[in-house]
């Protein structure tokens, strides 16, 4: 069975369904992200002392792993402005570029992670650590979706581009606003957990 | 593709690169101010503004936000709401801790 719309906009919409159908899943991860970000407040004003995230956790780590999502986010979006002007070679580029970056976060990540836990510093040690393996370590779960989704459209998911490439096209914006998202929740949890 | 969509993609591509200079900035001055060790309500006041502003610009510019359906729009509205609710009612229960402790 051929899936609707996937090309075309929907009247009653105005949208096509992939799109419309990322955007409410997006919301949802709002929700999800909000419920931790509802969580630390309540845990912070709770506790008798918290301490500066900048005491416990590598700031200038955190501080290159935040250019680096960044400027993913901006050769995410240039794959995608690539396929519009028609240019699949430079598409492949950005989009490689894109998922490279995203393996660099997570190799960054690591090393922090390795860090506080060869020092015993694990999730168990403070509420502070528990929050911020939790949130950090839920933020890294979405990193590697997004490596996986955007490998299969680099990789087997690019044939599209020859027989559909409008709908290959629309792929790419929506795989791109996912992870813009991802993008997005990090912009707030680095100075949240490392800078305040 | 014709020339006019692809003239038009070209300026977007321009603006992209504006906004990832700004973002660039706006995490340098975000780091920066942490060095100044204000005290950590005005720190918590100053770290939020400049999150919001660089998650707006993101959203605007590469999700599209600026120019987008209203059916999104609406999904949004929705999804702030709720966003709203679910950080403030717990929130205000601890309403007391946190004018004692800022």
């Amino acid at each position: 069975m051929e899936i609707p719309y996937t090309v075309e906009i929907r009247p009653d919409t105005g949208l096509t369904n992939g799109k419309l159908g990322v955007w409410l899943f997006l919301a949802s991860e709002v929700m999800l992200f909000a419920a931790l970000f509802s969580s630390y407040i309540l845990l912070r004003v709770g506790s008798t002392e918290w301490p500066h995230g900048f005491q416990e956790l590598n700031v200038p780590m955190a501080a290159i792993n935040t250019v680096i999502l960044i400027t993913s986010s901006v050769t995410m979006v240039m794959a995608w402005a690539s396929l519009k002007m028609n240019n699949f070679s430079k598409f492949r580029m950005h989009l490689g570029i894109t998922i490279l970056l995203a393996v660099a976060f997570l190799v960054i990540k690591y090393f922090e992670y390795a860090e506080h836990l060869a020092t015993g510093m694990g999730p168990w040690h403070s509420t502070f650590l528990a929050i911020y393996f939790t949130m950090t370590g839920l933020h890294a779960l979405h990193i590697i979706g997004g490596i996986i989704v955007n490998g299969y459209l680099w990789g087997p998911g690019a044939k599209m581009w020859t027989s559909e490439p409008v709908r290959f096209t629309n792929r790419i914006e929506i795989a791109g606003l996912y992870w813009h998202f991802v993008d997005l929740v990090w912009i707030f949890l680095f100075p949240m957990l490392y800078l305040l | 593709m014709d020339a006019h969509a692809s003239d038009d993609i070209s300026k977007h591509v321009k603006t992209y690169f504006m906004v990832f200079g700004t973002l660039m900035v706006l995490t340098i001055v975000t780091v920066g101010v942490s060095y100044l060790h204000l005290p950590v309500h005005v720190a918590i006041l100053v770290a939020l503004f400049i999150a919001t502003i660089k998650g707006s610009l993101v959203a605007l510019f590469f999700m599209h936000l600026n120019h987008e359906r209203k059916m999104i729009y609406w999904v949004l509205a929705l999804t702030a709401v709720f966003f709203a609710v679910l950080l403030l009612v717990p929130l205000s229960t601890n309403l007391d801790k946190i004018v004692q402790k800022y």
